[in-house]
């Protein structure tokens, strides 16, 4: 049975658990078993915010925290600079062969955590999640999706016709996750006249970043991600 | 509803309030509970556990559901709102604390609605006064129960510790592992709990987050079926309010007498209710197919569990078996009543029995030592609390350290 956990760590109103929940629908789409959950405490903007997803070629079981990814994303500097994470180091736990994707233009990571990581052989993708949303989604909102992408990109864990139709799941009809979360889709969907403008827009973010880190992976020696 | 009954025909009242096949407003059909489950199209959804909940009771004929707004455990009572506001039942408002709305519940049952509530945590100890009284008061109401941190400091993580105080307030406890026995739960805990030899109150627990937050496959039957909505005719009792006779609670109170009568009476009717508790056995076997499930129990290293550390410990089980250690599983669905003779005979020949829980105290373990001869097999553990996950990978090594087997050391 082949089996991807993936971890991420960001801060609440980023989208982190709609990410999640977008890359295991999208799984779901695609014929692979998936399940999701976030994990935060009370709602509160800023504050530490994970959420999880596990994809498998069997039946999942397990759920809760992931103790042991394979995936790592960082969707905020200061998961990291301020250890805003529920485990420390952000990266404890990481299986060999692991990857992390921080959201950063620059490198954040110190002596210690590349030679932990490297040992590992864990991959570590810098990638600048907010100046692509900016540029593209013309929202910083849009960073989860430029995330979500980039890990497709990198793991190929999901197709992008699956993400796209996860994406219209979610956003072309009513949905609620939570009161928190369904405010901030309101929000979202407010600053786009029209739903199919909003989805559009995220597909965008969502495609561009899979060409980039389809690109990155590409680039890698010895890229030995778990194949799902 | 109060039709006259002829003198001559005077036998079981029937329950000819409604028919089966006839439509609701909302155009369902009331369907009986197996037809439901077994002779209807299931289709896969994709959906979290609060909105199981909210497909649970759109499909269950639920008259009274009352709020406590308990987010952010979980959005069920607010998705029972937008139900409310779409038509599908009859009655839905919020009260000013757990402890009032399982009070109003009770108004409500008492009336002779279907009620349904949901709480979790602190607020299942706030309400915790009224779940005996509904139980006494015959209510087969139910509650579920998403289960939460009660201590402080506080956590909004799953903690099953809540059952624990439920399992002597006279209602049945059942415990959920996944959205899907969720789902299913609520529907048949209905049918179950309404049985004119039961007729008790019933608590339907989940996992809070493990559960209720997380996006899993859920095989539901078709919108266009529905319960047969509850009838009150097939009460084992009268209305026990205040002026009913022929208990009238307030003006004949037993409680303001001490005698005889009195002490006989509340020891019998207590009996009673766990008796009915008991009763409700022969209609949980066919609607769960048994109070536990079983998979390889003649191993000699079994696991008992339930709720989500039955989840962890399937996969813990993948893994051990990837090690060539063979481990067998018994989930147990139903808390009360305790499936205490199923229990004996699957863990008659186990050498190790592992009970993993997500409460600090153990209690599960407890309750089955309580009743297995030879109870030092049990091994009290792993337990994890205060809302922490329990990594299947410390299920494994538990089981390694238990059996004196040498370990990896985790890398955490």
């Amino acid at each position: 049975m082949a089996r991807m956990n993936i971890r991420i760590s960001g801060l609440g109103g980023q989208g982190a658990v709609t990410a999640a929940h977008l890359l295991a629908m999208a799984a779901n789409r695609d014929g692979k078993f998936s399940i999701s959950n976030p994990f935060f405490g009370a709602e509160k903007r800023m504050a530490p915010a994970e959420s999880y997803c596990r994809v498998g070629t069997e039946r999942i079981y397990d759920r809760g925290e992931l103790v042991f990814p394979d995936v790592i994303m960082v969707f905020h500097a200061q998961v990291i600079t301020m250890q805003k994470s529920y485990t420390a180091p952000f990266y404890s736990g990481i299986k060999e062969n692991g990857l992390v994707i921080i959201n950063t233009p620059a490198d954040l990571l110190n002596d210690d955590d590349r030679k932990t990581l490297g040992d590992l052989n864990v991959k570590v993708f810098n990638h600048d999640a907010t100046k692509l949303a900016l540029d593209i989604g013309k929202t910083e909102l849009s960073t989860n999706m430029a995330m979500i992408g980039a890990c497709a990109g990198v793991t190929k864990i999901v197709s992008l016709k699956s993400l796209e139709g996860a994406l219209q799941e979610r956003f072309g009809k009513k949905f609620v996750a939570s009161g928190g979360t369904a405010s901030l889709d309101e929000a979202i969907k407010k600053k786009y006249k029209k739903k199919n403008d909003l989805i559009k827009a995220n597909m965008d973010c969502i495609t561009e970043s899979y060409s980039l880190a389809s690109a990155w992976a590409e680039k890698q020696d010895d890229l030995q991600l778990v194949e799902v | 509803m109060n039709k006259q009954v002829e003198l001559k025909n005077k036998k079981v009242i029937a329950s000819s309030h409604v028919q089966l096949g006839q439509k609701n407003r909302m155009n369902q059909t009331y369907t009986d509970v197996n037809d439901i489950f077994y002779n209807s199209e299931l289709a896969p959804n994709f959906l979290t556990g609060s909105e199981v909940i909210r497909e649970a009771i759109k499909r269950s004929s639920v008259g009274t559901s009352v709020a406590y707004p308990i987010t952010p455990q979980s959005e069920a009572a607010a998705l029972i709102g937008e139900i409310y506001a779409e038509g599908y039942l009859d009655e839905y408002f919020r009260g000013e604390s757990e402890f009032a709305v399982m009070g109003q519940c009770a108004g409500a049952a008492f009336g002779g609605h279907r009620v349904f509530t949901t709480t979790a945590g602190p607020g299942t100890l706030r309400a915790m006064e009224n779940f005996p009284m509904w139980a006494g008061s015959r209510l087969p109401i139910q509650v579920c129960v998403t289960c939460r941190g009660v201590n402080s400091p506080l956590s909004i993580q799953p903690d099953t510790l809540e059952m624990y105080y439920l399992l002597e307030t006279g209602m049945l406890v059942w415990h959920a592992e996944t959205a899907q026995d969720l789902f299913d739960f609520i529907l048949k805990g209905f049918i179950v709990a309404e049985q004119p030899d039961v007729h008790i109150p019933i608590a339907v627990c989940c996992d809070g987050f493990f559960v209720t937050h997380t996006k899993d496959t859920v095989n539901m039957p078709p919108l266009d079926l529905t319960l047969p909505p509850y009838d009150p005719y097939k009460a084992p009792v009268p209305c026990m309010d205040m002026e009913v006779a022929p208990i009238r609670m307030m003006r004949d109170p037993f409680v303001m007498k001490s005698n005889y009568i009195s002490y006989a009476t509340h020891a019998s009717w207590q009996q009673e209710i766990r008796a009915a508790c008991e009763r409700s056995r022969k209609h949980t076997i066919p609607l769960l197919d048994g109070l536990i499930d079983e998979e390889n129990t003649d191993r000699e290293i079994l696991i008992v569990a339930s709720g989500t550390a039955v989840s962890q410990s399937r996969e813990a089980i993948r893994l051990l078996d990837e090690d060539g250690i063979k481990v067998g599983l018994v989930k147990i669905k139903t808390i009360r009543p305790f499936p205490s003779e199923e229990i004996k005979r699957v863990t008659k020949n186990a050498k190790h029995i592992i009970v993993p829980e997500f409460n600090v105290t153990g209690w599960l373990a407890r309750e089955i030592k309580a009743i297995i001869p030879d109870n030092e097999r049990v091994l009290v553990g792993p337990h994890v609390c205060g809302g922490m996950t329990l990594p299947s990978e410390v299920i494994v090594e538990q089981i390694k350290i238990h059996l004196g087997m040498e370990t990896e050391k985790l890398r955490m």
